[in-house]
């Protein structure tokens, strides 16, 4: 069966680049904008969030938290978009409950590599 | 990075700066809102994180400073003043252009370095070009050579909690290279106070990889902060003396028990990766006397073993006796592997033989052939060495009396060329060395004549043909009508017998008559160190070859009869004769009123020794009793004990041999 990632980012050209890769790896995605909207789309099989840090309405932060703090998808492994630049916010998606995270920018191979970390 | 999500990027960039006018606009006004800053710096980030994934490295290298700035201003350091603004919508539009511009170099133009020198001066706090680190997560540092490392992965408890996975890093581990791994469960706590969202399990992993230690610690690298790893090259001083040290500083308390573990694992694993390496230099040869001295050694080690054991067993220390018992396995493990390596093939010695063949059938003038089967059957050295005689003996006998002269042959309807087959085969704890001639087979009535006349048994003697064959075995018995160069000197079948006696094997006959005979040799894998019985009568302690011995039983008598003299007891429904080894050896005190009987399978048929109790298995190693001893049949040896005291090896065959005689 193949493994639902859900992207979650507010630049369209990101989640399409993920999108596009992870498709032709194999896998089913779901786009979400942000995360409120990431929320509203959490349901049924999910198997991976990789969400931006940064976006309008509810951050990657907040987003992971509400994960973590859900009932069905409290395990849910958390992939988070950082910048080099921003180790302050690494920190804080750690200490929020992430699993894991992406240096951006990052290449379809890293993509995967991490995919195949978390996922198995 | 194809061309499709390029043009995304262009399309969604100037969506971006749009957006980025707009709110830096609306900042120049309300220079306060936070809000506004925000959006200026999500603007800025997804410009640069996005133009760096789709390759648009102007943008970045360029954007990278606005970034750096507004993540000041919210933080608080950096102020907004209409100067920033100014420059940062300059700054917005020479994005623009480099959109809008053709893929190009990584640089910062001469425009855009115009533009940050003024963001430098207005902030003075925007760091120097090119700070642009681009660190992958999963780059693996390859190294040429595989080398091992020892890993410890011990992760916090809430490991589960943040999505983490440890059984898919460790599988990750294992894609990396040669894994050996071992978990540790201690920690697991009882299963009522056993929380579900919790990891107990802390592991140990030898890992034998060409990608090198960055590879390995990237498998972490998203768990680096919730769990202690480390990783050290493996095979170097190890943090742990492995085994037998390492239980004794366990019990002390010096090292804990999953360390020593560890230590143990990463040993294996070790070995593992050198036998592969040196799986090619296939044999080594070693000086005979080497080996020798090797067998005496570890004939010592079980010795001094079986005391260990012995006194672990008495003092009543667990510790001490699964000490005890550890060496136990690896002193049997060390007897197992040191005698397999004095096995030979037996083939060497047939190869000889075949010489031996040619050349008796070309002085008889009866042509021979030997064919051999089972060359590679392995035989202790000393074994081999000592079946030589017999085997040439036999085969004599085989060209000499079994095979027909070649016109007789003819004859008969037989190949004038007559076949001695030579073969050997495992059976158990023996080995089978059957010499067969397609001959005449044994010529009963000659035999029985002969018999009769050198007083072996009377004419009237009813016998089996099996018994009759078996007359030629007797001593003093030669059956060659006339005595030839070859042999039948009258020691023949009965030198035979001896040699096969000193190894303790047996030997049997079987003919057929007009079709051959075949002899069969049963002799023991080795005679260094045997598996025997051990058991006390009088005080005394004896060693019963296992080999011998069929099973024991357990004899309730009533008034003692017959002193010294065979009795017969029940063993399901057959009776078989037995003497009390306390009476043959003439031991003091009275038997116990139960005694134990061995019943011992021997030439004589089944026999039965009764011994005051059986001690229980033992592994015996030979020694010979000396030369003033020699003559003394029953006791084909002696072993030391455990305890330092000394037990003789009983000749089971010899002994009731005697006492039969006796009766």
């Amino acid at each position: 069966m193949s493994k639902t990632v859900m992207t979650v980012d507010d630049s369209a050209s990101v989640r399409q680049m993920i999108s596009f890769t992870l498709r032709g790896a194999g896998y089913e995605v779901i786009e979400a904008v942000d995360g409120i909207d990431a929320l509203g789309r959490l349901k049924g099989a999910v198997h991976l969030v990789i969400t931006d840090l940064n976006m309008p309405r509810m951050d990657g932060i907040e987003l992971i938290r509400n994960i973590r703090a859900h009932s069905t998808y409290k395990y849910l492994p958390v992939i988070m978009l950082t910048t080099e630049s921003h180790d302050a916010s690494k920190q804080a998606g750690k200490a929020a409950g992430a699993t894991g995270w992406i240096v951006k920018p990052f290449n379809t191979q890293q993509l995967l590599a991490v995919l195949k970390k978390v996922l198995g | 990075m194809n061309d499709r999500h390029r043009e995304a990027y262009r399309e969604e960039a100037a969506e971006l700066l749009v957006e980025l006018e707009v709110a830096l606009l609306e900042l120049e006004r309300q220079p306060e809102d936070t809000e506004l800053v925000g959006r200026v710096f999500r603007a800025l980030h997804t410009i640069k994180g996005s133009g760096a994934m789709f390759g648009f490295d102007a943008i970045v290298n360029f954007t990278h400073h606005l970034e750096t700035v507004f993540d000041g201003v919210r933080q608080g350091r950096i102020a907004v003043t209409p100067a920033l603004t100014g420059v940062t919508l300059e700054a917005r539009d020479h994005i623009q252009t480099l959109v809008g511009s053709p893929l190009a170099g990584g640089g910062v133009t001469e425009s855009g370095a115009r533009i940050l020198d003024r963001l430098r001066t207005i902030t003075s706090s925007v760091p120097c070009a090119d700070s642009q680190p681009n660190e992958g997560v999963c780059e693996p540092a390859v190294t040429s050579e595989a080398s091992s490392y020892r890993i410890r992965f011990d992760p916090a408890p809430d490991i589960l909690l943040n999505g983490s996975n440890p059984i898919l890093l460790l599988s990750e581990l294992g894609g990396l290279g040669d894994l050996s791994l071992m978990a540790h469960v201690d920690r697991i706590p009882q299963l009522e106070k056993i929380d579900l969202e919790k990891c107990y399990l802390h592991w140990d992993a030898v890992l034998t990889t060409a990608a090198g230690g960055n590879a390995i610690r990237d498998v972490f690298i998203f768990v680096e902060d919730q769990a202690s790893i480390v990783i050290e090259p493996a095979g170097a001083a190890s943090a742990v003396q492995p085994p037998r040290i390492g239980e004794l500083m366990v019990a002390r308390g010096d090292v804990s028990p999953d360390r020593l573990e560890a230590a143990l694992l990463e040993k294996q694993h070790l070995e593992r990766q050198r036998h592969g390496k040196h799986e090619a230099a296939a044999t080594l040869r070693v000086p005979a006397a080497k080996l020798d001295n090797l067998v005496n050694i570890v004939g010592e080690l079980v010795t001094v073993q079986a005391r260990l054991s012995a006194f672990a067993l008495g003092c009543g220390d667990p510790e001490a006796a699964s000490i005890a018992e550890e060496v136990e396995r690896l002193s049997e493990l060390l007897r197992e592997n040191t005698m397999s390596i004095r096995m030979l093939p037996i083939g060497e010695t047939f190869g000889r033989l075949r010489r031996l063949v040619r050349d008796l059938s070309s002085d008889l003038g009866k042509p021979a052939e030997l064919v051999t089967e089972g060359n590679d059957t392995e035989l202790d050295k000393t074994v081999i060495e000592q079946l030589s005689d017999p085997l040439v003996h036999l085969i004599r006998n085989a060209v000499d009396h079994g095979l027909e002269s070649p016109q007789r042959r003819l004859e008969l309807g037989k190949p004038a060329t007559g076949k001695i087959r030579l073969s050997a085969s495992h059976e158990g704890a023996f080995v089978l060395v059957r010499v067969a001639d397609d001959g005449a087979g044994l010529n009963r009535q000659a035999i029985r004549a002969r018999a009769v006349e050198r007083g072996l048994i009377t004419a009237g003697t009813a016998l089996t043909d099996q018994e009759i064959d078996g007359l030629i075995l007797a001593p003093g018995f030669s059956t060659a009508d006339q005595v030839t160069e070859i042999s039948g000197r009258g020691v023949g079948m009965d030198v035979v017998k001896g040699g096969i006696d000193a190894l303790r094997g047996s030997l049997t006959v079987n003919s057929r008559p007009g079709a051959g005979a075949e002899f069969t040799l049963k002799i023991p894998l080795t005679l260094a160190i045997i598996d025997g019985l051990l058991v006390e009568a009088g005080g005394e302690r004896f060693v019963v070859p296992l080999s011998n011995v069929s099973e024991c039983i357990e004899l309730l008598h009533g008034p003692q009869s017959g002193a010294g003299r065979q009795s017969l007891v029940t063993v399901r429904g057959d009776l078989v004769p037995y003497i009390a080894l306390r009476e043959r050896f003439s031991l003091a005190g009275d038997r116990p009123p139960i005694e134990q009987v061995i019943i011992a399978d021997t030439r004589d048929g089944k026999f039965g020794l009764a011994v005051d109790h059986v001690i229980g298995g033992h592994h015996t190693v030979v020694k010979k009793l000396g030369n003033l001893y020699r003559q003394i049949e029953e006791v084909s040896g002696a072993t030391i004990l455990g305890d330092g005291g000394i037990a003789l090896i009983l000749d089971v065959d010899k002994l009731v041999a005697g006492a039969v005689r006796n009766s």
